[in-house]
């Protein structure tokens, strides 16, 4: 069978890539609505992923999955699982808090605490305990974020000074701060000017050195941009988002295998 | 065919009945204006009374006696006029309602706002509010006939009147003043400050503590300046359990004597109009406005700050 | 530069989230349990003294014999003024700020006015009754003495309910009334005050549920605390029950103390039935758009 050589293929090479992340056959329910159904991704380690699809097509519900930012919606309800690292995140035993801390994600807005632009970035450290100095910890994410020479002589200002984009990179550091081992990105530049875009995504090229990243856009250029391999995902007539195509960016944009992909991608709906 | 034009006399009797209906408009928003003015006359009535009163009672008695005098005894032979210890009686029985009801309404707020479930939120917050319903006058039994009682046991040598019990019972009275303003603060703080808390791994508690509050401080200031207000205002359990005795004291189990408790003791006399004894009630009310009426505007100024910070 | 599981303390934080979750909880059930042990107390000493002889008696100078019907006469009669007094011009002052002056200076003038007089101790508006009724207009200590000063206290509430129930009223309504040719006090009359009247009503219950409780203000005006005799007229002296059970309260005989048990539970019980009827007229008068 086609699909037993396929599953076989797709085994195989996880092994070979280092994934770090393995959504399998994931569903996600909000009560009785499915807004996610039966979606699997391999993510590799040091790459970047980009989903995109039509708006409410579960893009964003997948993504809240993967740290178990769902939990927080009380009807929410996941099935299948999501292999981080080799373990389930839905198992039993698995504690949000500490998913949370190794799985890291900015938001759609830029949302500082109303706190100055160095508490921002020590929170997450602060509230685990961090024991080292933290004036070194916090200068090192600033610079990874590309935001250290802007606000380095004025850390102590409140974050709401910053301009959109500068706030965008500060919810950035202060994610890296704790040096998650995955970071999400949801839709992160619709808040901001092309000017503060393109340097969010030029961010994001200097972070896959070092980081995972799963990006969800509305924007099928930033997706051909900045990321390694892209999910196209639709929704069924129930709404319910599924996945129609998985592969390399590249492979995606110019040589989609399935037809709605191929319309997508030339617009002719979404 | 031809049109029938109205008759003359039925244009007169339209036109006279839209000018009734004109009239009528001019009338009833005239009226409606009174009705609005009520309320300014009622504030300018109560400046108006307790100014003409107080004035004729500062004639006869210095305003620097009033307010370094330590002993207020208008009623017996020997007179002083000192409102330190109505003062200090009033804000020891408040400052004592302040500790029970701060930390246990931002607890019940916090709880309420942050961790209940939906449905267990749904039962809790109006029941709690049941708390504000209860007339004053039943706390005020409760404090004497059980809460003292209690006390005496606890504490030997506690009076029968006493600051602590009136206090206690005022204390969780207030509560849903403080957990439902400062649960309104908590709401209004945007769900994405939260998000980000616990996208970096903070416990629930981490995110209350260390971003929900420190947001909502200014509602939660404004809730506890408006709840002080309050509890300077309360009359009638201080009145029951407190004591009629002015004392300049900072020990909770001796009776003492709050404002509002001193114009409850007058009143339940015969003073004569126009008497000292009569214009001291107004001084004393004087006195309780202007300290009240502060901590309002305070508490107003700083929940309008806090509507903004957002935006 | 990373944090390691040992500083991270995960289960100690864990911890800390469960203690924080479960004393809030705490915080929020102490004060009814404290209600939940007020009731018990009260009915445990008031029951016993709650019936129909106590309900039909007027006070007496003996516990045993004291019973309550002037101060229940006397609340009936008040809230009865109250409700006349602060309903006009309650509602008046809303339709006045909802519907001709919303904004400029004078509107936001009587607004902050109204917020700041909700705010004003109780006992203050005793003594603007007593300088303003008892002696100005020389009403003396009488029912309307203290109906217009507890209507003038509630006011704000009524005002506050009724804007609140105007505002929801759509627009559309208005405009459809308007369309029709109708005046706007004819709009206002036959479709503004209908539609918003549920609303209007559950605000003037729960002020008079606040004024038949308050007692401080009338003590102030000189309310007297012993009354054998029904009120034949609004300048007739009175009592109102919470200032009958504070008479009782104060007085160091147990058995009074029982008395005033029972004035509570009769208190509690009509309090509790005014806001069974508050939320029953609002379920069974609410519009549905």
């Amino acid at each position: 069978m086609i699909m037993t050589t396929t599953a076989q293929k797709v085994e195989a090479e996880k092994v070979e890539k280092d994934i770090i992340l393995d959504i399998q056959e994931l569903s996600v329910y909000y009560g009785k609505f499915r807004a996610v159904n039966g979606v699997s991704i391999p993510v590799e380690r040091h790459k970047v992923v980009s989903l995109i699809g039509p708006s409410g097509c579960g893009k964003s519900t997948l993504l809240r999955s993967l740290n178990r930012m769902n939990d927080l919606i009380p009807t929410a309800r996941v099935e299948g699982k999501v292999l981080f690292q080799g373990e389930d995140l839905y198992a039993p035993g698995a504690d949000p808090i500490d998913i949370r801390f190794r799985v890291g994600m900015v938001f759609q807005k830029p949302n500082p605490f109303p706190k100055s632009i160095y508490d921002n970035v020590a929170f997450g450290p602060r509230i685990n305990g961090f024991k080292g100095k933290l004036d070194d910890l916090v200068e090192e994410s600033l610079r990874q974020a590309a935001l250290w020479d802007e606000v380095k002589d004025r850390l102590k200002d409140s974050a709401y000074a910053l301009s959109g984009g500068q706030q965008q990179r500060l919810c950035i550091a202060r994610t890296l701060a704790v040096r998650p081992e995955l970071i999400l990105m949801d839709e992160p530049c619709s808040a901001l000017d092309p000017i503060a875009t393109l340097a969010i995504e030029d961010l994001i090229h200097q972070l896959q050195e070092q980081y995972t990243i799963v990006i969800v856009t509305h924007n099928m250029q930033q997706a051909g941009r900045v990321s390694d391999y892209t999910a196209f995902m639709n929704m069924d007539a129930d709404r319910a988002g599924y996945l129609v195509e998985y592969d390399a960016t590249q492979q995606i944009f110019t040589n989609p295998q399935d037809k709605r992909t191929e319309d997508y991608i030339s617009g002719r709906f979404g | 065919m031809t049109v029938s034009l109205p008759a003359p006399a039925a244009v007169r009797r339209a036109r006279s009945r839209s000018l009734l209906s004109r009239a009528t408009e001019w009338v009833v928003e005239r009226l409606l204006l009174v009705c609005a003015f009520v309320s300014i006359g009622t504030t300018f009535g109560i400046v108006a009374i307790l100014g003409v009163e107080t004035l004729a009672f500062f004639q006869q008695v210095p305003l620097f006696a009033f307010f370094t005098d330590t002993q207020w005894t208008p009623l017996f032979s020997d007179k002083h006029y000192g409102i330190l210890p109505l003062l200090s009686g009033t804000l020891l029985v408040a400052g004592g309602a302040m500790l029970v009801a701060l930390p246990v309404g931002l607890l019940a707020a916090v709880y309420l706002s942050e961790y209940a479930p939906v449905r267990v939120r749904a039962v809790l917050k109006p029941a709690l509010e049941v708390l504000a319903g209860v007339p004053t006058v039943v706390y005020g039994y409760f404090a004497l006939l059980f809460v003292t009682p209690i006390l005496q046991t606890l504490v030997p040598g506690t009076e029968v009147f006493n600051a602590a019990s009136a206090s206690i019972v005022m204390g969780i009275m207030i509560i849903p003043l403080v957990s439902s303003l400062s649960e309104d603060a908590m709401s209004a703080v945007p769900r994405s400050l939260r998000e980000a808390a616990l996208a970096l791994g903070a416990t629930r508690q981490e995110t209350t503590v260390k971003v929900v509050i420190p947001a909502a401080a200014s509602g939660i200031m404004a809730s506890f300046i408006l709840t002080a207000s309050r509890a300077i205002g309360e009359t009638m359990i201080v009145a029951i359990a407190a004591g009629l005795q002015p004392k300049l004291t900072l020990n909770p189990f001796e009776s003492v004597e709050t404002m509002t408790a001193y114009i409850v003791q007058v009143s339940l006399g015969d003073t004569p109009h126009g008497s000292l004894e009569y214009q001291t009630i107004f001084a004393v009310g004087t006195a309780l406005f202007v300290l009240t009426f502060l901590l309002n505007v305070v508490s107003l100024g700083v929940v309008r700050r806090f509507r903004e910070q957002y935006q | 530069m990373s944090i390691s599981r040992q500083e991270r303390n995960l289960a100690g934080r864990r911890r800390g989230d469960r203690i924080f979750g479960f004393v809030g909880l705490g915080a929020t059930v102490l004060g009814l349990l404290v209600l939940v042990v007020l009731i018990v107390d009260v009915a445990k000493d008031g029951l016993p003294n709650l019936n129909w002889e106590f309900i039909t008696s007027f006070p007496s100078r003996r516990p045993g014999q004291a019973g309550i019907l002037s101060a229940l006469v006397g609340s009936i009669y008040m809230l009865s003024l109250v409700a006349l007094i602060a309903l006009p011009l309650g509602v008046g002052a809303a339709i006045f700020l909802e519907e001709y002056e919303k904004r400029g200076w004078l509107a936001s003038l009587i607004q902050i006015n109204i917020q700041n007089l909700a705010g004003v101790p109780s006992v203050v508006y005793g003594l603007l009754g007593l300088g303003l009724f008892v002696r100005l207009l020389g009403f003396e200590r009488s029912l309307l003495s203290g109906a217009l000063t507890m209507a003038l206290l509630v006011l704000p509430i009524v005002i506050i309910a009724a804007q609140e129930a105007i505002k929801a009223v759509p627009p559309s309504l208005r405009e459809a009334a308007y369309a029709l040719g109708a005046t706007k006090w004819q709009m206002i009359w036959h479709v503004v005050l209908p539609s918003a009247f549920p609303g209007i009503l559950t605000g003037v219950i729960l002020a008079l549920s606040r004024a038949i409780g308050e007692s401080a203000p009338l003590i102030t005006i000189g309310a007297l605390t012993f009354i054998a005799f029904l009120p034949d007229g609004p300048f007739s002296p009175f009592t109102v029950l919470p200032i009958q059970i504070f008479n009782w309260v104060s007085r160091p005989q147990a058995g009074f103390h029982d008395r005033a048990a029972a004035g509570i539970l009769l208190l509690l019980a009509v309090l509790l039935s005014m806001n069974a009827i508050a939320v029953y007229l609002r379920n069974k008068l609410q519009r549905k758009w």
